[in-house]
């Protein structure tokens, strides 16, 4: 999933990547790309993890990880970190979510009977970035599709995603519709209809994904 | 020395003033950037039903994390709680409350208290639980939310350098919060690694501007790391 999110990445873009898959995007930039990365706790230009004698308690990503800067990177305050979000200057945002639904709604942070830990930056930056790729299953283990109709869950933000990468297809949302774009490696369109439980169009030719 | 001397020799005069009730605005993320000995002054205060505002509430032992030990906190204003049991058992018990907001909002609502502004609309949260409540006004075809500004009776920040005028730089991403809440706290008190001579940090390179701060004290810091991740070498 890392690498086909990594297909969606130009020269000189900002990317801003949320904890997990969003994270392995990173390993899978192409060769001879400048792509920068942004951690929203106020660190544009984030590097690799240290090592032990580089560390360091005062540098660290938005997951709270030990990390680096790149050269070439700027450091600042949460509300200048935000400014670029909300302001829109960030080129990507890659995030998880538990659901999405046909109207670009998207639910992310809150289970409720299950303890809610906070939405930290994720309805910012749902709210300020123009391209979102959204990745997650694209059914829960109990086989249920989080792709929907509508979300049951609490929302994180209101139309605001227009492209989902799940393990089994690419699609974009469309006029009050999931269009299936392209599917996994040896995933039928017919498994991709079964475990979407939203409006799904399907065109005459679905491609396979490519990774390069 | 007085004038512009921001200078306090001990951390109990640095909280002098702190009462039973207070909002209190905290810099930091996660453990990164927070001031550790200004917490534990706080705690051994033994000052009761605070509101604290900051981005996390510290972890189990650490942080902001001990003052949940005695009850002294009533109600946090975070956009993340999560690495914190006894915090989960305060709320699921209904000792604590909780007011979560999103990080971009809540950094925003520091620095519209400190600048005056009392509110401010913003796209973060439309049709959203955060949205409950809360006035909606649409701009260019788009809604927006309406987001009061948050000012506290005590602002407490850590920095790295600081000179006798309370001119203050941040190191790395120990920045995060910090120069927010500096500007919010009727009395903002920061602590620092170190001291240095007034007219020594390049003025061009202020963080904090010592205009907002009214007292300073020089502290040792644990700094403890709560994700220790390396390069495999």
């Amino acid at each position: 999933m890392a690498m086909r999110v990594a297909r969606e990445l130009q020269d000189g873009f900002y990317v801003n990547l949320g904890i997990g898959i969003p994270t392995l995007v990173a390993n899978f930039v192409p060769e001879g790309m400048e792509v920068m990365l942004q951690s929203e706790n106020g660190l544009l230009g984030m590097g690799s993890f240290p090592t032990e004698e580089t560390i360091d308690a005062d540098m660290i990503n938005a997951g709270k990880q030990t990390v680096t800067a790149v050269a070439g990177a700027s450091i600042f305050s949460s509300a200048e970190s935000f400014a670029m979000i909300r302001g829109g200057h960030v080129d990507l945002t890659v995030l998880g979510a538990f659901e999405v639904d046909v109207q670009g709604n998207i639910a992310s942070w809150m289970i409720p009977n299950k303890l809610i830990k906070g939405m930290g930056g994720a309805m910012d930056l749902v709210a300020g970035a123009d391209n979102i790729i959204v990745t997650m299953t694209h059914a829960s283990k109990n086989g249920d599709s989080k792709l929907l109709e509508s979300c049951s869950l609490p929302l994180t933000g209101k139309g605001c995603i227009k492209k989902v990468l799940t393990d089994l297809a690419w699609l974009e949302i469309e006029d009050g519709a999931f269009i299936l774009k392209e599917r996994a490696p040896g995933v039928s369109v017919e498994e991709i209809i079964e475990k979407t439980q939203g409006k799904l169009i399907v065109p005459d030719h679905v491609p396979e994904m490519q990774f390069s | 020395m007085a004038g512009f001397d921001k200078v306090v020799s001990s951390y109990e005069e640095a909280m002098a003033g702190l009462e039973d009730g207070m909002t209190v605005i905290a810099g930091g993320f996660g453990l990164c950037g927070i001031p550790e000995n200004l917490i534990s002054e706080i705690k051994k205060r033994q000052t009761k039903n605070l509101t604290i505002v900051s981005n996390n509430c510290g972890v189990d032992g650490f942080g902001l994390g001990i003052l949940l030990e005695d009850r002294q906190v009533s109600k946090m204003v975070s956009s993340y709680v999560g690495e914190n049991a006894l915090f989960e058992k305060q709320l699921l018990n209904g000792e604590l409350e909780v007011e979560l907001t999103p990080q971009g909002t809540l950094a925003e609502k520091m620095r519209a208290g400190g600048a005056g502004i009392p509110a401010f609309y913003t796209a973060t949260g439309v049709g959203t639980p955060v949205a409950e409540g809360k006035e909606v006004r649409e701009f260019d075809g788009r809604e927006y939310l309406l987001e009061e500004s948050i000012r506290g009776d005590f602002a407490i920040v850590k920095g790295w350098k600081a000179d006798r005028y309370g001119n203050v730089i941040y190191r790395h991403t120990a920045q995060n919060f910090n120069p927010l809440a500096a500007t919010a706290g009727k009395i903002t008190v920061v602590e620092v690694e170190e001291l240095v001579e007034v007219g020594e940090l390049d003025p061009a390179h202020i963080h904090t501007p010592g205009i907002y701060v009214d007292r300073l004290i020089v502290g040792q810091f644990e700094k403890r790391i709560e994700k220790r991740t390396l390069t495999e070498s």
